[in-house]
């Protein structure tokens, strides 16, 4: 086990430094003068120019600019906003729950409709139910996200006016930022209405950012059942004499996870995909929305240092679920 | 078993009928196809069946309800944007630039991917190890996000965003190009043509490869779908293709101030896109199951 989580580990080095060297080159291979990119159109006198470049020490050897850039980000500098001057970092921690909240309610309303759908669909091959969910799943594996999300806006906030267009929770209420989490804070702040209108700002935009996660794992779901309900050791259990509920809840599920649990770990990146299209209609201020907005306000440090610090995520996050797969498959671990 | 390259011709219209035979299995494989026939007949005759320019203006009709709803005409069947356009006849044009979008994207990143993934798979050792590390990389980005910045250095429209989008989709095709390789590098056949004679690039390209296609073909057709989807997300964010241009993801990001006044302008683009979307990936399932020796009922 210990050999397989240093194979692990040792595989993310690489990975990371390739990160590091697309989110430095990204600055450097931008048309133009990066000194005179971030001064803007106001211009710049030779001497502030002369000045910013030896700061920022783009008139040393490049190799030693990139060493310089992972060891500032070692102790935690992902450089500052251009807009707001704030360090990146700060940005990014300030915003990040947001995000997790939104992906973690899509990803909990994907698992627990995608896999219960999966399995009866499974058990029930070729009926109108199979046919039915396998049919929506498709549609809504098709579905362009964005879209999606304003037509539930049309139906919701326009004509049924039971949820509000964008934000967190109603200018209402105020209370601490104690967890980030709205949902927490809204509870804990003991404002009467206050949960309420947290839980209706956040269950349009989690829908959306569901919806692809969960045709996903319905379809896994329902191939990963069908292919462990042909194996032999289901017929047989089942040739036993063990229940139908027996037989598929306990011999059949549990083998048939294992495929299931690695789809919703990779679901991962495509939140964070989806979260950038989510949070721009929904003007939720996560992660998502901030970075297309500094990539439209050309704040480049921030796109530079979000791209590192979201692609870390992901890798972080699909380390966790390669390592869980080996746990709960030894056949992987030991291979 | 001989590769492809030299089998006669008879036995690959055997591999044809079989393969149409597991396709129309599939019904909704079958439903997928004629949509996306009728689809490429639209775009490629827009401009016979289109009732008005993509870009023509009517400034006598502004957000006009399409025609089964009151105040609708029957000359704009679809109603009419903001400034006066025909919304019909600016998703008929539309179809144009979202099949274009595809193929484009899909040739690109399938080419590349094939060749990068034949030079790992087939060359092995630190070569082998540093192209599969690249290809870790780029996965290891959301692919929007990584589409997103790529159009912001390149500047947005939508060549470069046809462009990001391929970098970003062509390392699923390099994988896979690469494991079917691996799987094939060492089978007798290919060691009778090493021994005959045959060199690197004609084992790598005439005696490999096409036992290589299926997995590709599924990934390519999923990767069509992939593509119109992420050139619509690029246009709809404004990094993409730009207005007036009638791509659906634009037209949908022109819309968007009127959803709450004028649901047609939101509706019909985005209706488009998914029928388009939903048709390949029928047609992709439908491949799979076709192709897919395990799936095939023998």
């Amino acid at each position: 086990m210990i050999k397989f989580l240093l194979g692990k580990l040792a595989w993310l080095i690489p990975t990371f430094l390739g990160i590091t060297i697309v989110a430095f080159g990204f600055v450097r291979v931008l048309p133009g003068d990066p000194v005179l990119l971030m001064a803007g159109e106001r211009g710049i006198t030779p001497e502030r120019y002369e000045q910013l470049m030896a700061q920022f020490g783009f008139d040393r050897p490049i190799w030693q600019q990139y060493l310089e850039f992972i060891g500032r980000l070692f102790q935690g500098d992902f450089g500052n906003s251009l807009v707001t001057k704030k360090p990146v970092l700060t940005e990014f921690l300030t915003l990040f729950p947001a995000t997790v909240e939104l992906g973690l309610c899509a990803i909990v309303i994907a698992t627990l409709i995608g896999i219960p759908v999966g399995v009866l669909a499974a058990i029930k091959r070729g009926s109108w139910f199979d046919q039915a969910t396998m049919t929506t799943a498709l549609v809504g594996y098709s579905m362009p996200i964005f879209w999606w999300g304003l037509l539930l806006i049309i139906l919701f906030s326009g004509i049924l006016q039971w949820t509000p267009v964008s934000g967190r929770i109603s200018l209402l209420y105020y209370f601490p930022n104690a967890t980030g989490f709205m949902l927490f804070d809204s509870l804990m702040s003991g404002e009467k209405g206050a949960f309420r209108s947290a839980v209706s700002h956040l269950i349009l935009p989690s829908v959306v950012l569901a919806t692809i996660p969960l045709a996903v794992i319905a379809r896994q779901t329902r191939s990963a059942m069908l292919e462990v309900l042909g194996e032999d050791y289901v017929r047989t259990a089942r040739a036993k004499g063990l229940s139908r509920a027996r037989v598929v809840g306990i011999h059949a599920l549990r083998n048939a996870m294992i495929p299931v649990i690695t789809t919703i770990g990779l679901q991962v990146g495509v939140l964070l995909a989806g979260a950038i299209l989510t949070e721009t209609i929904f003007s939720w201020p996560g992660i998502g929305k901030w970075m297309v907005d500094s990539i439209s306000r050309r704040d480049y440090p921030v796109v530079q240092g979000g791209l590192l610090l979201i692609a870390g995520i992901v890798m972080i996050v699909n380390l966790l679920v390669d390592l869980m797969y080996g746990f709960i498959n030894p056949r992987i671990r030991h291979s | 078993m001989t590769s492809i390259s030299t089998t006669e011709p008879g036995s690959r219209r055997q591999v044809l009928a079989e393969f149409w035979f597991y396709f129309r299995e599939n019904r909704g494989a079958v439903i997928g196809l004629w949509v996306f026939a009728v689809l490429v007949l639209v775009a490629l005759l827009a401009p016979l069946i289109a009732p008005h320019g993509p870009t023509t203006q009517y400034r006598d009709a502004l957000l006009m309800p399409p025609v089964w709803q009151e105040g609708g005409s029957s000359s704009y069947l679809l109603g009419t944007d903001a400034i006066g356009r025909d919304i019909l006849s600016r998703l008929i044009y539309g179809a144009r630039y979202s099949l274009f979008i595809g193929l484009i994207v899909v040739t690109i990143a399938l080419v590349g991917g094939i060749v990068i993934g034949l030079v790992a798979g087939f060359f092995g050792g630190w070569v082998d190890t540093v192209i599969m590390r690249v290809m870790d990389v780029i996965l290891a980005f959301p692919s929007l996000l990584l589409a997103l910045v790529l159009v912001a250095i390149l500047g947005p429209g939508l060549t470069n965003a046809m462009i990001a989008i391929a970098i970003v989709l062509q390392p699923h095709f390099a994988r896979l190009t690469r494991a079917a390789v691996l799987g094939e590098k060492n089978r007798e056949y290919v060691m009778a043509a090493r021994v005959a004679g045959a060199g690197k690039l004609r084992l790598m390209f005439r005696t490999i490869l096409p036992n290589c296609l299926a997995p590709l073909i599924v990934q390519g057709t999923l990767s069509f779908s992939t593509a119109i989807l992420d050139a619509a997300a690029l246009g709809f964010l404004g990094m993409g293709a730009q207005p007036p241009t009638p791509e659906w993801g634009t037209m949908l990001a022109e819309a968007r101030e009127f959803i709450l006044r004028a649901w047609w302008v939101v509706t019909f683009p985005g209706l488009a896109i998914l029928i388009t979307v939903l048709s390949i990936n029928l047609m992709g399932d439908g491949l799979r199951d076709a192709l897919d020796p395990k799936m095939k009922r023998s």
